[in-house]
């Protein structure tokens, strides 16, 4: 055999190879994924997490987000687009996943701001601000404190909160969860315990149309 | 063309098999943070910059067969090899984790998988400079002779 053709195959059996071992790798990811999602909800959901849309829709899409990670702000208006898009048959489920130092304290200000019913109008002017207090993924939590009052929290009640242990088990619980889930970057979702096939805003359209079709 | 540098000697094929390992090795640590997701800490950035030239440069020495390659490989290598064994090292243990220069980010002392129970990523990457560093020098060894 020439040398120019053992070198070829060579390097098409590597690249088969690797594109193989890729695809067994997102069939057993799913298959994981799949497996859990028959449960009783957990880990995707807990009773704890925060959400948006009717209780009754058979569409949920679970979302990990770090209120610093700048793609999440980017995609938190075209989610809820999307839940009205489909009215009535879709649910938004928030869970954490505080990768960035320091976002976890942005996570205990968002517990204790749902504590006083301002959780969605806290979560909006955290994004909106997102560029303030977390420049170049470098999130600085003492700088969120001067916009909280537009929101019309009890600032005070906000500090004195921070540290309730029942929003620690939340925060705690979790990050314990996005563990068990293998997610490593934000924002992660899942449409009925189904992770996108490649990450984008419209895989994401495109999955939650499937599952609505799907259900209803 | 010329008959006899058609095909393969035994000093192609050792070049050759060389850069199957380092494509495989590039392949893999690119499996690992591309389709896995595991983000790559900074020692790990260090090894993939020595690593990742390779394939090509070997490629180009392998068309046709030059024996100048494993000057400029070996280096790298060489260089690549040093980062893997201290990382191994560090994942291991045996150097005391104040010493790692990750302080933010991924943390390079904790391993993220392990093959049976003892093959780190680190120890992949130190397995993959070694028998590139042995074959390199195997090499420039039958080449000078």
């Amino acid at each position: 055999m020439k040398k120019q053709h053992i070198a070829f195959l060579g390097a098409a059996g590597l690249m088969l190879a690797f594109v193989i071992a890729g695809l067994l790798y997102k069939g057993q990811r799913a298959e994981e994924l799949g497996s859990m999602a028959q449960s009783s909800g957990a880990p995707f959901l807990r009773e704890h997490a925060p959400s948006m849309g009717p209780a009754d829709a058979k569409v949920i899409i679970v979302e990990f987000f770090d209120p610093a990670c700048e793609t999440c702000r980017v995609f938190a208006p075209k989610v809820k687009s999307l839940l009205s898009q489909h009215a009535g048959k879709v649910r938004l489920v928030l869970r954490y996943a505080p990768l960035h130092q320091g976002s976890d304290t942005m996570v205990k200000i968002l517990e204790a701001a749902r504590m006083q019913g301002k959780y969605w109008k806290t979560l909006q002017v955290m994004f909106d601000t997102q560029p303030e207090w977390a420049s170049h993924h470098r999130p600085q939590p003492d700088k969120i404190w001067a916009f909280l009052p537009s929101t019309g929290l009890d600032v005070e009640a906000v500090r004195r909160d921070l540290n309730d242990p029942r929003i620690l088990e939340i925060v705690r619980q979790d990050i314990a969860d996005a563990k068990t889930l293998g997610v490593r970057k934000t924002p992660e979702f899942f449409v009925n315990g189904k992770p996108l096939p490649s990450f984008g805003l419209t895989q994401l359209q495109e999955l939650v149309a499937a599952e609505v079709k799907a259900n209803y | 063309m010329d008959q006899a540098s058609d095909h393969p000697d035994p000093n192609w094929t050792i070049l050759f098999v060389c850069w199957l390992l380092v494509t495989a090795a590039t392949l893999g640590s690119l499996f690992f943070s591309e389709v896995m997701g595991l983000p790559p800490c900074s020692l790990c950035w260090y090894q993939r910059i020595f690593m990742f030239p390779l394939p090509i440069l070997l490629l180009m020495g392998l068309f046709p067969l030059d024996a100048k390659v494993v000057r400029y490989a070996l280096p790298l290598a060489l260089a690549g090899w040093a980062i893997a064994a201290y990382h191994t090292l560090l994942q291991l243990g045996v150097i005391p984790e104040t010493a790692a220069p990750c302080s933010q980010g991924v943390s390079c002392s904790s391993a993220y998988l392990e093959l049976f129970g003892f093959v780190s990523i680190p120890v992949l990457s130190l397995l993959a400079f070694s028998s590139a560093v042995g074959l390199l020098i195997l090499l420039s060894r039958r080449l000078a002779r």
